[in-house]
């Protein structure tokens, strides 16, 4: 597409990148039609290619962003199936972060909005103050009725049922790998989820010390930054994502990593792309060394090779894998995890319109309630169309979504494939097998 | 650039009025906020733009219907609109219109194998009508490039082909009937389930109207049971001259493969770059899929191959597994993309008698290096329809008048050497202004009384098909309108 910046607009490095990934766009619309928000609205301006129009014009324009454009870019979640549909290979991931970062810098929010986003921020990467606010909101639940905003009653309804005691295997060391040493690896150990569910650190742990891997858990650490850069803060994001390097570089100094293991795929989309976020800082070569390292568990695992099989019970259970779109279209990981749970014993069945989000998608669920349920609503009726005994995903997000709307028992690839392995048969799997 | 008529004065200066009454009439679907109609400003044609006075999102035929009837009484243009990746700039809207969009109207009504038909409200998407009727073992056939995303509506509104449609037909082939709500919001039924209405073939004349006659909202289509089998070849040449030669003599044969399109140099080099397909790097490839059960896919083929010999092919590559036939057509179906890399394109859209086709590539060629803009050449070139892409750099002054002026030779050439100024994707306003080149000022007037027929206020989509001048009269005729100058 034509585009329009002065020479002036263009010095700064944000705006030439977004630029030249504006001119990349064709304008064919291919990407309406994988895009869920279009699917569920109908209309232009809530998909890909109206979003990069309406971006397009605020930063060519270089005014403050508008209600409007605020509106339809909320709106997006940022699932990224517009980037695997787009035959002319356009970013929009880039680019929609330079939107939300201008949005941010030239938008000022109902008081409404900045408070709930300044709690997020305050609590979600907090493991102890966000286990605080999940006892907290168990408590409130019953005088849910009374709050004003829906995106509250969103957070209440959210809380898990129960919440689960600190896990000391999140606490910084090294694990040895079981049997012969094939692998060093670190593993990011998450932010929320280990608030919400301590059993999937504690399953890829033993995975992959299965696996031969020697397991490092970097010391205190926090947040990848992904929340606070999906809602354009990216200084705050920034400072998150150095500290992340920082610790996770730490762990090289007794013996390189062979990768960097992460079980919560958002973070890993965002982890990926460090060498892009601080490519033109100090911390380039550091950010684009972790980048290079990071790998999903389940494309680790892919390469390195299962442990045996060491189980009888639940081979051949009919499971519907969840492909979370920070998977699927943020890092391009389609077969790996069906792969290995074929591999383990399991029967995978995929649900129909596999492209589409399930509405978690970080804390949409929190500020866009309304959409995120209707995504929910449509996600878990095609998971259930496959009749499955065990629902499957690679996010914790996408866990919590899924499992607030069904009945079948949702856990986490790693948790089967370590039960397939030798580890615990894991939680609430009930009488299945 | 393109010329648009001076919007209607009277129109603009009602805005607020008619604003409120769409809003009445079909609540929750309206939208008007400068910052937002600018997004359905343009179609895939980008290089052309205009924002709407509004745009209206409707559900039902129903609720079509009173938009229309509403836009009828107070006089306001309308600009249908289904998915908006027309290439000819069908779907941009004028300053004065309000634009129809069938984007919510995406239900299936009603599957009849039994019948081989499938009943859709008209925004639904190509590929998801397929999809609809997959799990039967049924397709639709017309497969435009852009499938994924463009609509039934557009489809029928551009009467849309594909690769395929060699041996399928393009959409008028496979379209049964319509419901169509006319410009004064009557609603009426062409066609029928079994495609043969008595009377004159009034949906033959919709289909291809490019949303001049009214708006489809839902139309009966075609299914056919999916084929055993199909199987492509890559045959690549060491000159573009030949491997048209080789499409004449593969279709004066009287072989029927489902598909044959062309790639030339320019536009294989991209692809590769791009989608890293594993062509050849030759002058030009031919990719030809036949279909049936194995036996008939191996005698065709065996066919091919004979002709193919005759003009010394550098390499014929046959597919031996799914996996070696989706890389066949990988490059193809990327090329678009692929395109879009080497800088901003103008893809044209001519039909060639296809024993024309050495003559004209050679004859494209030398425009371009006179233009000095590289042309692309990707196409069905089974039936004879070219889509040569203009590569040009629309941030640079000056390059996009370039580019429009050697497409409108390229078309002038297509004319010339009795074939036709577009094969499938519609005159919109792109070829507006060379329907000239190819109508008499007769032929032109007895078309513009068919759309009296339909739409006597010309009011429906009325800046596009016909040159400006030549509608001026009936265009302005409209009662409140002040003239425009054209
Ligand atoms: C990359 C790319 C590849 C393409 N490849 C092909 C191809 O292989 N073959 C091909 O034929 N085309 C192709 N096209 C062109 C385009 O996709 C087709 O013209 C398509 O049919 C347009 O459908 P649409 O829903 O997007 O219609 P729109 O662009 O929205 O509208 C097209 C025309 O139809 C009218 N219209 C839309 N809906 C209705 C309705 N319900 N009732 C009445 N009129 C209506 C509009 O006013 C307009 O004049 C391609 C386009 C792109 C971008
Ligand atoms: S598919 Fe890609 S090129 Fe086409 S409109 Fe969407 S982002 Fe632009
Ligand atoms: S990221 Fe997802 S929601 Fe956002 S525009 Fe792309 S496809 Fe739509």
């Amino acid at each position: 597409m034509q585009t329009n910046f002065t020479p002036e607009q263009l010095k700064d490095p944000a705006t030439a990148r977004s630029n030249q990934i504006l001119r990349t766009c064709v304008h064919c619309g291919f990407c309406t039609a994988t895009c869920p928000t279009y699917q569920v609205l109908g209309d232009e301006l809530d998909s890909p290619r109206g979003r990069i129009y309406l971006i397009k014009d605020m930063l060519e324009a270089g005014r403050p962003a508008d209600e409007k454009t605020v509106k339809h870019i909320d709106r997006c979640l940022s699932c990224l199936a517009c980037m695997t549909t787009c035959p002319s290979g356009v970013h929009y991931m880039h680019l929609v972060d330079h939107a939300r970062a201008h949005i941010e810098a030239t938008y000022r929010r109902p008081w409404r909005d900045r408070a709930l986003r300044w709690l997020l921020k305050q609590v979600i990467p907090h493991p102890g103050r966000f286990r605080l606010a999940l006892a907290g909101a168990k408590l409130a639940r019953p005088f849910a009725r009374l709050m004003p905003d829906a995106r509250l009653r969103a957070m209440l309804a959210m809380a898990p049922k129960t919440i689960p005691p600190v896990s000391r295997n999140d606490d910084g060391q090294t694990f040895p790998a079981i049997g012969e040493r094939r692998a060093r690896v670190a593993l990011m150990i998450g932010c929320a989820q280990r608030a919400l569910n301590t059993e999937i650190n504690d399953a890829t742990i033993r995975l992959l010390r299965r696996a031969g891997c020697e397991v490092v858990i970097p010391e205190k650490f926090g947040c990848c930054g992904a929340l606070t850069l999906h809602m354009g803060q990216q200084d705050d994001a920034k400072t998150r994502a150095r500290d992340s390097i920082a610790r996770l570089l730490a762990a090289e100094r007794d013996g390189a990593l062979d990768a960097i293991i992460i079980n919560t795929s958002g973070c890993g989309t965002t982890v990926k792309d460090y060498g892009h976020l601080f490519e033109n800082d100090d911390i380039a070569a550091e950010a684009a060394r972790v980048s290079g390292l990071t790998r999903d568990v389940t494309e680790f695992l892919e390469g390195l090779g299962l442990p045996d099989r060491a189980r009888t019970e639940g081979q051949g259970a009919r499971v519907a894998y969840h492909s979370a779109c920070s998977l699927q279209h943020g890092q391009q990981i389609k077969s790996a995890p069906g792969t290995l749970l074929t591999r383990a014993g399991f029967r995978i069945v995929e649900p129909a319109d596999p492209h589409l989000c399930c509405g978690s998608a970080g804390t949409y669920n929190l500020l866009q309630p309304e959409l995120s349920s209707e995504l929910k609503r449509r996600k878990v009726a095609t998971l259930e169309a496959t009749s499955p005994q065990i629902i499957a995903a690679g996010n914790i997000g996408c866990m919590m979504q899924i499992g607030g709307a069904t009945d079948v028992p949702v856990v986490h690839t790693v948790q089967l494939l370590d039960w397939a392995t030798g580890g615990p048969r894991p939680d609430g799997l009930g009488a299945i097998a | 650039m393109m010329q648009m008529p001076e919007p209607d004065a009277s129109v603009l200066s009602r805005r607020e009025a008619i604003v409120a009454a769409l809003r009445d009439a079909v609540p929750g679907a309206v939208i008007d906020d400068p910052a937002e109609t600018r997004v359905y400003e343009c179609d895939a044609l980008s290089a052309y733009r205009c924002a709407p006075l509004a745009v209206v999102l409707p559900r039902t035929t129903d609720e079509v219907s009173r938009l229309m009837s509403l836009c009828h009484q107070h006089g306001v243009p309308v600009v249908p609109r289904g998915a908006g990746t027309s290439l000819a700039g069908g779907s941009m809207p004028t300053a004065d219109a309000v634009v129809i969009g069938l984007a919510r109207m995406t239900e299936v009504l009603e599957i009849a194998p039994g019948d081989r038909l499938i009943r859709v409200q008209s925004g639904r998407t190509n590929l998801s009508v397929s999809g609809a009727v997959d799990g039967q073992g049924f397709f639709y056939a017309p497969d435009p490039s852009s499938q994924l995303a463009c609509a039934i509506g557009g489809n029928i509104g551009m009467n849309s082909g594909g690769a395929h449609c060699l041996k399928y037909g393009v959409t008028t082939n496979n379209l049964l009937a319509v419901t169509m709500v006319l410009m004064d919001g009557t609603v009426v039924e062409l066609g029928g389930p079994m495609g043969e209405a008595g009377g004159l073939d009034l949906l033959g004349v919709v289909c291809g109207s490019e949303g001049q006659l009214g708006i489809v909202t839902e139309a009966t289509l075609r299914i056919l049971p999916k084929p055993p089998g199909a199987r492509p070849v890559l045959i690549a040449f060491d000159s573009s001259e030949t491997a048209g030669a080789c499409v004449a003599a593969i279709i004066r044969a009287g072989v029927l493969p489902v598909a044959i399109e062309f790639m030339d140099r320019p536009c294989i080099r991209a692809t590769e770059a791009h989608a890293h397909a594993g062509y050849p790097d030759c002058a030009a490839l031919l990719i030809v899929e036949v279909e049936g059960t194995a036996p008939e896919i191996d005698e065709q083929l065996a066919l091919i191959r004979d002709i193919a010999q005759g003009f010394d092919p550098v390499e014929f590559r046959e597919s031996g597994s799914e996996d070696e036939s989706r890389r066949i057509w990988l490059g193809r179906k990327s090329a678009f993309g692929a395109m879009g890399q080497l800088g901003d394109y103008i893809c044209l859209d001519g039909t060639i008698p296809v024993s024309a086709l050495p003559r004209v590539l050679a004859r494209i060629e030398e425009l371009s290096q006179d233009y000095g803009l590289s042309v692309a050449n990707v196409f069905h070139a089974g039936d004879g329809n070219m889509h040569p892409l203009i590569i040009h750099d629309a941030n640079t002054p000056g390059d996009l008048d370039r580019a429009e002026a050697l497409g409108a030779d390229i078309l002038r050439l297509c004319v010339e050497v009795g074939g036709c100024l577009t094969g499938e994707h519609g005159v919109g306003i792109e070829k507006r202004d060379l329907m000239t080149a190819q109508y008499t000022p007769a032929d032109l007037e007895a078309q513009m009384r068919v759309k009296d027929v339909f739409d006597p206020r010309w009011l429906l989509n009325a800046a596009k098909v016909f040159p400006l001048d030549v509608s001026a009269s009936r265009r302005n005729a409209r009662p409140n309108r002040g003239r425009d100058a054209a």
